[in-house]
């Protein structure tokens, strides 16, 4: 919402400066967001007076104009604008001035060997208006020299401030200069509009026919003035709409536009001619189209409200007229209308047409319902003084909505929401200030809201009311004391757990990465969503239309990215959301991660002292297993088991799981989901369901089991096992720590063997095994007989022989 | 040998001085080895000249057994000598040919390498800064019900401000009702006071997302919102957390703050925040110093019609609440100039504005120290 200083001064007469409304206004919830000067920034363009004209002698379309600027000697300037002539008045800029619409600094400079000593200004160069047809003329009185943005006007700050939804009645200047007033910066001037006599009923009337749906028009009035002369509008009406941005057109149509902004009382007003019979307001029928007064035409369907006559649509209800009834200079007969409109409607119908008009934007907040008459009267003035004319009487349609209430205002409220201190008489004083009606006694009075102020509706909003005039700045900034919950631990396992992952991988060398939650339908597909449910209905992109069901995509399209940007080697992890539904239970948390190229843990590359190997799966195991550590799950005890998802190699990859709990995947990611991906590898991942690592048992102390730290030295022995290929080696090993639960304390596999020496089918896997005795030393007999029994369970479990 | 020989001091003079020589002359442990077992070995010349001893006459030993024991003592720790000599030699020449080039560079530790998001870290520093006051964390869910992203926060059916929120559609179900994208974290607010008897000290950070995408705002971003939901909890009490919370945030000591009024559907009164700032230097922003103001946030009490729809009755218990782009104060706090870049995972952004591993924001430590 843009207005000038002077304009506001038509409603409110200051008693503050203007720096001092301008920084209330944003105080009071008009936020200011630019105060454009016009006349500061344009200081340095001067009235010039073209005192000779010649054509250039280098150039046709140039011209060497001798330029009076002040009280020296007539400067030179060539020129290229055709209405450049002696006599002219014009806008002079010096060297050293900026151009304003350019950026430009101006130089003395030959223009075809003829010395130009500034320029002669267009209005586009000045960003005054996008005309560009020659240079400015300015009026013949202008005085030279003087500054020449306050000779057109231009000396009258713009000030612009966003209106929040709910504060339509700031939409016009009335509105704001009230608010002004009730905050203390000067008088309000609000002069009784007198009512207009009709000399006659009106030729043309309207009625309301919505059938048997829901009526979306309130109130219609309308009058018409016959024998008016439309033309131009006076020069301080265009002056107001050209300073806020709207192109002057004609004085009927400058002073609904006019009213807009003043008042917020959008008006329409049809040339009498074009209208045959009369107004009916009715919803459109299907396929009936309108062309509007932006030269567009709409197709209406029958939710959008229009007024027609016995043509056909002439205007779209609220939002904006129609091209074909609209005023012109050759108007004579006019028939202005004042109405009222269903707020959301409107809203629905500017949406759906992508149409945006002042009308709109007003109508959808809502407007004051008991200005629909004095507004229409209002206007009939400004058109009787500028165009003159007969004002006929006026036909309504529908009735003015009775907008009376009260509310129950307990004064405690402020304090008690607010902790501002307030006497009884400053709190009615801004109420009334406001348009409220204040009736009733401390300690609960009785408030009535004005017609303009609807977004009124119990007593918190009274409470904001006397707040935002008294300013928030009154309200002492309190100390909440903490209560018990102070030192309590307040995290969620879930959200401990999201912290411990990324701190474990982060450690590990990777990067934390945040992708979107959203990717294409092919890509969710290949990581085993694409669901119906979880497609966006209006995604902003094609490749961002689904909710992800596995971070690894995003990991993986970006680890591409960084390759394709020369960082070739990246280890990325993200700790967040997939969705496996639309419900609340189907949104999982897991912790990702992905190595490409050969961003392994122990580093990435070429080095003088071994360079890396590529990534592979037990990398990803690795990682996984950190980060399950991470969070507390029990590492010890979890299983492997081959059944990763088929966007893993199916040979080098597993799933970690207790029993039946799967909780990681980890492997080498699938080649053809890679070539699906268009992504080179070697590229390794995991996944951890976060959700799923079982909680830990709450114990009643923070005190750890008791060590047992053995005096007698711990003895090592190796065993070389020949088994079936497809033996897995934790089979192995566990059979080798059940053998003895209580002496063997460790094993570990330290070499694979398959080759010469050993059968096709088979491998050799050479084990070391740590025995911890704790009650004595161990015998070379005790030693045989653990074994022994060793060698006997690993052959019982897994059909090994011992190798020789 | 003759009595003679062996009586004779310029005979043992000579010996001596041979044994020395051949010491001397050893260039090795080993060569000293043969040089110390032809001396003083079992059947060394100077140990048989001791076993002579015993055939001497008594006058004779008396002269004779000091020469000969001081001799052999002489030898000895000669030999010892260099040896410590040759062994020190030794390692001299073996560290010598041990010489590497320290100028290379070691393989970087990981934790030097990794990085955590700027968005977790921010997230963790709310989170200590607001748990010394007392609040918790919610959570919930991206995907939520109209019914919690915007009718029990008092928006109204086709009101503007809802449109105002560029919100993302789920497929309608059998009903025709439509799942969204979360517009803002507020559901989360509602699901709190749905779900627990006030007293409520939260803040619920998370995703959320609206279909907008340009230099400054992406189809998802990151916010925070707090909720204080006890009786006397005022606006004053607002005031004071999110000045405790810029000051701690910001890491100075204090700062301006303005609030503005404004509207929000779920509060009233509503308000926005300007903080005091310098944006006098090109490409910074100081905080707690300067002449200039920016907006960082949006608050105010909980609307009565918020409170009624989470069966909180409105008369007895009050509250306030406020949100933030968590995206937005990290770029304020460290300086990122483009939305973007957070979320393009680009390998060189990461490293430059990530955090290390064991950079744990604590208020003890400070946040960012």
């Amino acid at each position: 919402m843009k207005f000038t200083y002077n304009w506001l001064q038509d409603h409110f007469e200051p008693s503050a400066s203007f720096e001092e409304i301008v920084e209330r206004l944003s105080l009071i919830g008009l936020e200011v967001e630019e105060v454009e000067d016009k006349a500061k920034a344009l200081s340095a363009f001067m009235v010039g007076e073209i005192l000779t004209a010649a054509k250039h002698p280098n150039a046709d379309k140039l011209q060497v104009c001798s330029v009076k600027v002040g009280e020296g000697a007539p400067l030179q300037v060539v020129c290229g604008a055709p209405n450049a002539r002696a006599g002219l008045k014009t806008v002079f800029a010096a060297p050293g001035t900026v151009i304003p619409a350019n950026g430009m600094v101006l130089k003395v400079g030959k223009i075809r060997d003829v010395e130009s000593h500034g320029m002669l200004c267009s209005a586009r160069e000045l960003g005054v208006s996008e005309e560009s047809e020659g240079i400015m003329e300015l009026p013949a009185d202008a005085p030279v020299g003087a500054p020449f943005a306050e000779v057109i006007g231009l000396n009258d700050p713009v000030i612009e401030i966003a209106v929040t939804p709910n504060r339509a009645d700031c939409l016009g200047v009335s509105g704001v200069a009230r608010d002004l007033a009730a905050a203390g910066l000067g008088e309000l001037m609000a002069p009784h509009i007198k009512r207009v006599e009709g000399k006659y009923a009106s030729a043309v009337n309207v009625r309301l026919d919505f059938g048997d749906t829901p009526s979306l028009c309130p109130a219609f009035a309308l009058r018409v003035i016959r024998g008016v002369k439309n033309g131009p509008s006076p020069e301080w009406m265009q002056e107001r709409l050209r300073a806020i941005g709207l192109r002057p057109i004609n004085a009927l149509v400058d002073i609904t536009n006019f009213m807009t902004f003043d008042r917020n009382r959008p008006l329409h007003v049809f040339d009498a001619a074009k209208v045959t019979g009369d107004l009916v307001v009715r919803r459109a029928k299907a396929g009936e189209t309108l062309l509007a007064l932006d030269g567009k035409t709409y197709e209406l369907d029958d939710t959008m409200c229009v007024i027609a006559d016995d043509k056909g649509v002439e205007s779209l209800a609220g939002v904006m007229g129609g091209e074909e009834s609209g005023c012109d200079d050759a108007t004579v007969d006019v028939v202005v209308e004042s109405a009222l409109w269903e707020p959301i409607n409107i809203a629905q119908t500017g949406r759906k047409l992508g149409l945006n008009s002042d009308a709109r934007f007003r109508f959808e907040r809502g407007i004051d319902p008991a200005f629909t008459l004095p507004g229409l009267d209002l206007a009939t003035h400004l058109i009787l003084d500028i165009c003159g004319g007969e004002p006929s009487e006026v036909v309504l349609a529908g009735a003015i909505p009775d907008t009376q209430r009260t509310i129950d205002f307990p004064l405690s409220e402020v304090k008690r929401l607010t902790g501002l201190e307030a006497s009884e008489a400053e709190m009615r004083k801004v109420l009334e200030d406001l348009g409220f009606a204040v009736s009733g006694e401390a300690p609960v009075l009785q408030v009535s809201p004005p017609s303009w102020r609807a977004d009124v509706e119990g007593k918190a909003d009274l409470v904001e009311e006397v707040v935002r005039i008294l300013g928030l700045e009154r309200v002492p900034a309190t100390e909440l004391p903490r209560d018990e919950n102070a030192r309590k631990p307040i995290l969620t396992t879930l959200q401990l757990r999201s912290r411990k992952a990324r701190r474990a991988l982060a450690g590990r060398g990777m990067v934390e990465a945040v992708t979107w939650s959203f990717l294409s339908k092919a890509q969710a597909e290949l990581f085993g969503g694409g669901a119906p449910e979880l497609a966006l209905s209006n995604p902003i992109a094609s490749d961002l239309s689904d909710m992800r069901p596995s971070l690894l995509p995003g990991l993986i399209r970006s680890a591409q990215a960084n390759a394709a940007r020369g960082y070739p080697d990246v280890a990325l992890f993200e700790v967040g959301q997939v969705f496996a539904g639309d419900k609340p239970k189907d949104q999982f948390q897991h912790a990702t991660g992905i190595r490409r190229g050969t961003a392994r843990p122990s580093g990435a590359g070429r080095n003088w002292a071994g360079n890396a190997g590529a990534v592979d799966v037990f990398d990803a195991k690795a990682d996984a297993l950190a980060a399950l550590a991470a969070c507390g799950a029990p590492v010890g005890n979890l299983q492997i088991s081959l059944d990763a998802p088929g966007w893993y190699h199916p040979g080098r990859s597993g799933t970690l799981r207790l029993g039946p709990n799967a909780m990681a995947h980890f492997g080498e990611i699938h080649p053809a989901v890679l070539e699906a991906l268009d992504v080179s590898g070697p590229l390794v991942g995991f996944e951890i369901v976060m959700d799923r690592i079982p909680e830990a048992k709450a114990k009643a102390t923070r005190a750890k089991p008791q060590i047992d730290l053995s005096p007698f030295q711990p003895v090592k022995r190796d065993f070389a096992f020949v088994v079936a290929r497809d033996v897995a080696a934790a089979d192995i090993l566990k059979a080798v720590q059940g053998a003895d639960k209580k002496l063997v304390a460790f094993a570990s596999v330290f070499d694979i063997y398959e080759g010469p020496g050993v059968d096709a089918d088979k491998k050799s896997v050479a084990v070391e095994v740590t025995l911890q005795p704790r009650e004595r030393t161990l015998t070379d007999k005790d030693l045989e007989e653990v074994a022994g029994k060793i060698i006997a369970d690993v052959t019982k479990k897994t059909g090994a022989t011992l190798r020789g | 040998m003759s009595e003679s020989v062996m009586s004779d001091p310029s005979t043992l003079e000579a010996l001596e001085r041979e044994i020395s020589a051949a010491i001397a002359a050893a260039a090795s442990e080993a060569a000293l080895d043969e040089v110390r077992v032809a001396a003083v070995g079992k059947k060394g010349s100077v140990s048989e000249l001791l076993k002579s001893l015993g055939r001497m006459s008594p006058d004779e030993r008396k002269v004779m057994g000091p020469a000969l024991n001081g001799l052999r003592d002489r030898v000895q720790t000669a030999i010892e000598t260099r040896k410590g000599a040759l062994k020190a030699a030794a390692l001299e020449a073996r560290l010598a040919t041990e010489k590497v080039d320290v100028t290379l560079a070691v393989r970087e530790s990981p934790a030097e390498l990794g990085r955590i998001h700027p968005i977790a870290q921010v997230m963790e520093e709310l989170t200590a800064i607001f748990a010394d006051m007392g609040f918790s964390v919610a959570e919930g869910p991206d995907i939520e019900d109209d019914f919690h992203n915007f009718t029990a926060l008092n928006f109204p059916p086709g009101h503007p401000a809802r449109e105002m929120h560029d919100t993302f559609f789920l497929p309608p179900d059998a009903e025709g009702n439509r799942k969204v994208l979360r517009t803002h974290t507020s559901p989360v607010q509602v699901r709190t006071m749905m779900g627990k008897k006030p007293p409520i000290r939260v803040i619920c950070p998370g995703r959320t997302y609206r279909c907008d995408s340009d230099q400054t705002h992406t189809p998802m971003f990151h916010q925070v919102e707090g909720l204080v939901i006890e009786k006397g909890a005022h606006l004053g009490h607002l005031k004071w957390i999110l000045e405790e919370f810029c000051k701690a945030f910001f890491e100075v000591e204090g700062v301006k703050m303005r609030f503005r009024p404004s509207f929000f559907p779920f509060t009233e009164p509503s308000m926005e925040v300007d903080i005091q700032c310098d944006r006098s230097r090109p490409g910074e922003i100081r905080f707690g110093e300067g002449n200039d103001w920016l907006e960082i946030l949006g608050c105010g009490m909980v609307h009565p019609n918020v409170l009624r729809n989470c069966g909180v009755d409105p008369d007895e218990y009050q509250g306030f609440a406020w949100g933030m782009g968590i995206d937005r104060i990290a770029m304020l706090k460290y300086g990122m100039s483009d939305l973007r870049a957070f979320f393009e995972a680009d390998v060189r952004w990461l490293s430059h504005y990530g955090f290390r591993p064991l950079d744990f924001p604590t208020l003890a430590g400070g946040l960012s120290a």
